[in-house]
């Protein structure tokens, strides 16, 4: 009993942790309609920067600055939100597919960095003794859960709240302007860009925040936690929960959690050692055709709020003279 | 510095190229960023490697063509894996982003194209398994050419392929009629439909000289590197990189861009190790989006 309590409170925090990165590519996304293909470059720079700020000196790399956790959050945040600015600022004047191209970059690499920059990341042995909130409770693995649990509740709500204000104030109804339409938007005086990159910035930040948390709450980060299938899965979890809304970021992460963790837990149970490999990429398929079969029939999610099933047939006329279709 | 680099430069260029041209098309003429291209590539050396196996079973060993590491069996099974390919390609469009582009909204698309990218390649994964297989373990001799250079007889073989292959779609493109379909359609789609252009055709012209090219890069990179279900998606960036410094819709450009970004990740290597590779085609990829976004060879964006 103890013991389910336990990884309930486990599963959760992880759960809630992928739900501040679906927050971070819902602003950028939902909101805003920036399309990033690279978010698991953005969690990277969150966690090796507030792993490089909080651990303890070592002589085998550069940095350790044993600085209080906050202080990596904090860094973690500047630093992601100027790597996703300078992204933007590069590539948000031009076609929207240009930024997926650019944040894919961005994300490999990072990788490429947190492999291979042995002094900076400990390349492939990655990065241990992250300094973890509550630390001193790790011998009862139940109040650690706990606590490290009402840390990140606490955090993500922060966001939350922060995030439905942003969106309810005017700059986030400039971001919906010009998601809907942007001639109006610039119309009225508002640069399209200007608000872009600062979207970016700050999903980028949340990303980062995101990144950090997860390190100092397993203690340790390798650059194999940040592959492309990171990204994926947090495209699932908005996809599913429906994008635009930050309540389905929040829900679609859990239950997209719930469904890899369960189906995880599934195949080890059922496949052979030798067969747990392939099992997982099986895994992957699956999650692959999810993807694509709720897009073909549901775009909107659970929560859905996009544009074109409140504009309707409006909407549908602007977008196909822009493109082509067989 | 010794001059070596420029052969590896120009094979890795050509893989490059190769599968930039798909990416171009698709992106000038069906107007999105299709994520899943360097999955056909990878598919379509596997199954090209099936088919050399099957014939292998079929009528044992067979000697390789002169100083070249393979015989007609290779040749057959890639004439078979390009076709397959094109299939693919063809048959993706119909499920998934055909459907997805009649609703308008292309980035909707890109994001099906990288659910299918991740499914396709762990498809693979999970049917071959990560571990990476070759064409042929023969280990060829090098020749040298001059100027500290060698070269081998297969590395010879498929720079002259590629060298036919982009002047066949080039000529396709300029020359006959479907070719110029597809530029009117990539330059101005509604009055292309007006003037009676068979879109539908058009589409699947694009995806089979995509798909086809994709495989052949594939096989490429199968005979003088390895091949891994990962193969494909490794090379996604330089595709792009290429296919925008190229200037996106322009053919000579795609291979142009490939070529130059072989040879820059081939110098790279020499300069700062190999395990930096991967960051070139970033590194020219942004700055050609800060200094000249439109490409090379690119006409402004419509």
């Amino acid at each position: 009993m103890m013991d389910l309590l336990g990884y309930g409170a486990f599963f959760l925090t992880t759960a809630l942790i992928f739900s501040l990165v679906t927050l971070g590519l819902n602003l950028q996304w939902g909101l805003t309609g920036l399309f990033n293909v690279g978010l698991a470059g953005f969690v990277a720079i969150g966690a090796y920067t507030s792993a490089l700020l909080t651990t303890p000196d070592d002589a085998a790399r550069l940095g350790g600055f044993g600085l209080p956790i906050l202080v990596g959050w904090l860094g973690a945040m500047v630093v992601g939100g100027i790597a996703a600015a300078l992204t933007g600022m590069a590539t948000l004047r031009l076609r929207s597919d240009y930024l997926a191209i650019t944040t894919f970059g961005v994300a490999v690499v990072v990788q490429l960095v947190a492999l291979n920059a042995q002094k900076l990341t400990g390349g492939p042995f990655g990065i241990g003794f992250i300094p973890r909130p509550f630390g001193s409770l790790a011998e009862t693995p139940l109040l650690f859960n706990l606590s490290n649990l009402a840390v990140v509740s606490g955090v993500t709500l922060i966001v939350y709240l922060a995030l439905a204000h942003l969106s309810r104030s005017p700059w986030g109804r400039v971001l919906k302007a010009l998601r809907e339409d942007e001639r109006a938007a610039i119309s009225l005086g508002k640069s399209a860009r200007f608000y872009r990159v600062q979207a970016f910035a700050v999903g980028g930040a949340i990303m980062a925040l995101a990144g950090a948390l997860q390190a100092h709450f397993t203690g340790f980060i390798a650059p194999d936690n940040y592959l492309p299938i990171l990204t994926f899965q947090i495209w699932v979890m908005l996809i599913v929960g429906g994008s635009g809304s930050n309540l389905g970021a929040v829900v679609g992460s859990i239950l997209v959690w719930g469904i890899w963790a369960g189906s995880g837990t599934l195949t080890s149970v059922l496949f052979a050692p030798e067969q747990q490999a392939r099992a997982a990429s099986l895994q992957i398929v699956a999650i692959g055709v999810m993807l694509c079969v709720i897009l073909l029939i549901r775009p909107n999610g659970l929560f859905g709020d996009r544009a074109q099933r409140r504009f309707g047939k409006r909407a549908k006329a602007v977008v196909t003279k822009t493109s082509s279709g067989s | 510095m010794s001059l070596q680099f420029v052969v590896d430069g120009l094979l890795t260029g050509s893989m490059i190229g190769l599968g930039a041209i798909g990416v171009t098309l698709t992106y000038s003429i069906l107007r999105f960023s299709n994520f899943a291209h360097g999955d056909f590539m990878a598919w379509g050396t596997y199954a090209t490697l099936a088919v050399v196996s099957a014939i292998g079973a079929t009528f044992g060993k067979v000697a390789p063509i002169g100083p070249l590491s393979f015989g007609w069996p290779l040749l057959v099974a890639l004439v078979a894996g390009m076709a397959f390919t094109a299939l693919l390609a063809l048959l993706l469009d119909r499920v998934l982003f055909s459907r997805l582009r009649s609703q308008g909204q292309a980035i909707i698309v890109v994001m099906a194209s990288f659910g299918a990218s991740m499914a396709l390649r762990s498809l693979l994964e999970f049917t071959f398994t990560s571990r990476p297989t070759y064409f042929s373990r023969a280990i060829q001799i090098a020749m040298p050419v001059g100027f500290g250079i060698r070269i081998t007889p297969d590395q010879i073989a498929l720079l002259l392929l590629t060298a036919v292959l982009v002047l066949g779609v080039h000529l396709l493109m300029t020359r006959t009629q479907t070719g110029r379909s597809m530029q009117a359609l990539s330059q101005n789609a509604a009055l292309a439909r007006i003037v009676g252009i068979d879109v539908a055709s058009v589409v699947r012209v694009t995806w089979v000289i995509g798909g086809a090219l994709a495989c052949v890069a594939g096989v490429m990179i199968g005979i003088l590197v390895q091949i891994r279900p990962f193969m494909g998606f490794d090379m996604l960036l330089p595709m792009f990189a290429a296919a925008i410094l190229g200037g996106i819709g322009s053919i000579p450009g795609a291979v142009l861009g490939g070529l130059i970004i072989g040879l820059a990740e081939a110098g790279a290597v020499q300069l700062i190790g190999a395990e930096w590779r991967a960051a070139v085609s970033f590194i020219i990829l942004m700055a050609v989006l800060f200094v000249r976004p439109i490409g090379l060879f690119g006409v402004g964006e419509r």
